[in-house]
């Protein structure tokens, strides 16, 4: 069963704003969803190894040699505040 | 002539023969798309312009034509296209131009396609009926009061419209292949890591692939001959083992062909199932040598996708933040603010979603729990395929339980919408290909079944899929465009 505490947390963490009747919807939707995966937790898998990747590549790797990137200007086109050739952001640390 | 019912190879030996320009055949797709976007909404976007002048260029160029020269094309917005606004039918990025231009698409480009525009989906992919879409929902050719599916509901819908000769999707739990299925047209999901996913706008990385939405199966071979490849941008990405070949009219004699016990039997609307059965009885009728197969684990495949899939995407979505493209909004003088009112204010509420159950399984005191347990379960899932593919060569089973529903009729509660894709999910979970191929007709409505084979093997399918086209010889389209004959 989901919370609106278990839900404020996770929105929290993924920096979204729930609140009002958004959190009677969603706490009552994940815990559907949820009740549904929890069929999971059903099996035994003590011995199974987890898939991450299902081609079987590994590491892959390349000469580290340099070459053009994004002009300055190009990366920072669709910025929506910029700044002295800079993204601008409100204050990240405490003055 | 009714040049929308025309197919891209037709077309293609019709132009090189010079019966036909690229300018003539691009005015019948937008002018079906004037017709009848403003009813289907399939297109997100029209450059019409743009689709014009690279017709003429190809036309003026008659000598030395490129291999896809003259094609009208339509391309899902999830694709990132340099100077074209890509959206992934979101508020997020209402504004967004990619500066540059997907691998694909770039291959597409070169191979001479004319682009007839971007295509409605799903928010960021998520989703089974368009319906998602912060733009509005695409209706189905067939029936304006049903949904196309989705996520790929909008270049599916373009292709049986008559709004495109073929089309570009995504596919990640079934997003090319359950539209196709309620559309009534071919959709194939590449065997993951055959398509560079460079330029496709993340969902949940481990399955994403593009692969062509087509009016046949011959069509989606000639397109993905200039889809697959390598691509350094894409480390994921690999060389296709074969050269892709376009599929001969032969019978399907000696394919051993394994039908998915578990997704063929009661849990099928009737009507399709009758349908499917029916297919099963050509096929065999074709040469196919039919047998029963079993995946003992499926029904842990959606389970463990709906954790597997939201929790890669509660990371790839973290990337929209308001700072380097994309809405912003809030308070300028507090950060963590800023993202919570651009995220809130960008997403949508099915995006949002998968968000909080992607980072509730990731979350302290849970992983283990969910995120573990599902990519354990993924290995169930990947060995219950090679051992079911051990005695045959390809399976096959329903594309979807139903034909397409109405518009508002999952909206109101996800796990519905989510099991649309029960048949589909499990094969992005063991990466393998599948195609969906109409079978026939269930009440008016178009139905799908879904061939799936073994890792880099799209030769076999696709020349199976085709011999099983011959063998169903199924040739309705759309009232859109029988209205053009």
């Amino acid at each position: 069963m989901v919370t609106h505490e278990d839900v404020k947390y996770v929105a929290k963490l993924a920096r979204l704003k729930v609140a009002g009747e958004e959190l009677d919807r969603f706490a009552g939707q994940l815990s559907t969803i949820l009740n549904h995966v929890d069929k999971l937790s059903e099996l035994d898998l003590s011995d199974v190894e987890p898939t991450t990747h299902v081609i079987g590549l590994s590491n892959v790797f390349r000469e580290d040699e340099p070459r053009p990137s994004v002009e300055r200007e190009e990366a920072l086109a669709n910025g929506p505040e910029v700044e002295s050739g800079a993204f601008r952001v409100p204050p990240i640390l405490e003055a | 002539m009714n040049l929308l019912r025309l197919t891209a190879v037709e077309a293609l030996k019709k132009m090189g023969r010079g019966e036909l320009t690229s300018a003539d055949l691009t005015e019948a797709y937008l002018a079906q798309i004037g017709r009848h976007d403003s009813d289907v909404f399939a297109y997100l976007k029209v450059t019409g312009e743009s689709a014009r002048a690279r017709a003429a260029q190809v036309d003026a160029g008659a000598g030395d034509r490129a291999p896809l020269a003259g094609l009208p094309t339509a391309i899902k917005d999830v694709l990132c296209t340099r100077g074209v606004t890509t959206t992934c039918a979101s508020k997020m990025l209402e504004n967004y131009n990619p500066i540059y231009t997907a691998t694909c698409v770039e291959r597409l480009e070169q191979a001479g396609i004319v682009t007839l525009g971007k295509t409605n989906m799903d928010e960021f992919a998520m989703g089974s009926s368009t319906e998602n879409s912060a733009y509005g929902p695409t209706r189905n050719p067939w029936d304006l009061e049903r949904v196309p599916g989705g996520s790929s509901g909008g270049s599916a819908a373009a292709v049986a419209a008559g709004e495109a000769i073929w089309a570009l999707g995504s596919d990640t739990g079934g997003s090319i292949r359950q539209p196709a299925s309620l559309c009534g047209v071919v959709g194939l999901k590449p065997t993951y890591g055959s398509v560079s996913r460079y330029g496709l706008i993340a969902f949940a990385s481990s399955f994403d692939q593009v692969g062509p939405i087509t009016k046949k199966v011959k069509d989606a071979a000639l397109l993905m001959q200039f889809l697959v490849g390598k691509d350094p941008c894409d480390s994921t990405s690999v060389d296709h083992p074969d050269k892709i070949d376009l599929p001969i009219d032969r019978d399907l004699s000696g394919v051993r062909i394994g039908v998915v016990k578990e997704l063929a039997g009661e849990g099928n609307d009737p009507a399709v199932k009758a349908v499917f059965d029916q297919a099963v009885k050509a096929l065999e009728s074709a040469g196919a040598v039919i047998s029963q197969a079993s995946l003992p684990h499926i029904e842990y495949a959606l389970p463990a996708y709906y954790i597997l899939a939201p929790a890669e995407a509660s990371a790839n979505l973290a990337r929209f933040d308001g700072v380097r493209y994309g809405l912003r909004a809030g308070s300028a003088s507090d950060v963590t603010q800023m993202y919570e009112e651009t995220r809130s204010l960008g997403f949508g509420e099915e995006v949002k979603r998968r968000i909080m159950l992607g980072t509730y399984a990731l979350s302290s005191g849970y992983y283990d729990a969910y995120y573990g347990q599902a990519q354990k379960v993924r290995t169930l899932i990947v060995k219950d395929f090679e051992a079911a593919m051990n005695d045959v060569d390809l399976l096959l089973s329903p594309t979807s339980a139903t034909t397409a529903f109405k518009l508002g009729e999952r909206t109101a509660d996800p796990l519905a919408m989510y099991l649309s894709d029960i048949c589909t999910i499990p094969v992005n979970l063991s990466g393998l290909p599948g195609i969906s191929i109409p079978a026939g007709l269930a009440d008016g409505l178009p139905v799908g079944i879904q061939l799936i084979g073994k890792a880099f093997t799209e030769n076999h399918l696709l020349q199976s899929a085709h011999s099983a086209e011959l063998a169903l010889g199924f040739d309705r389209v759309s009232p859109l465009i029988e209205g053009q004959d």
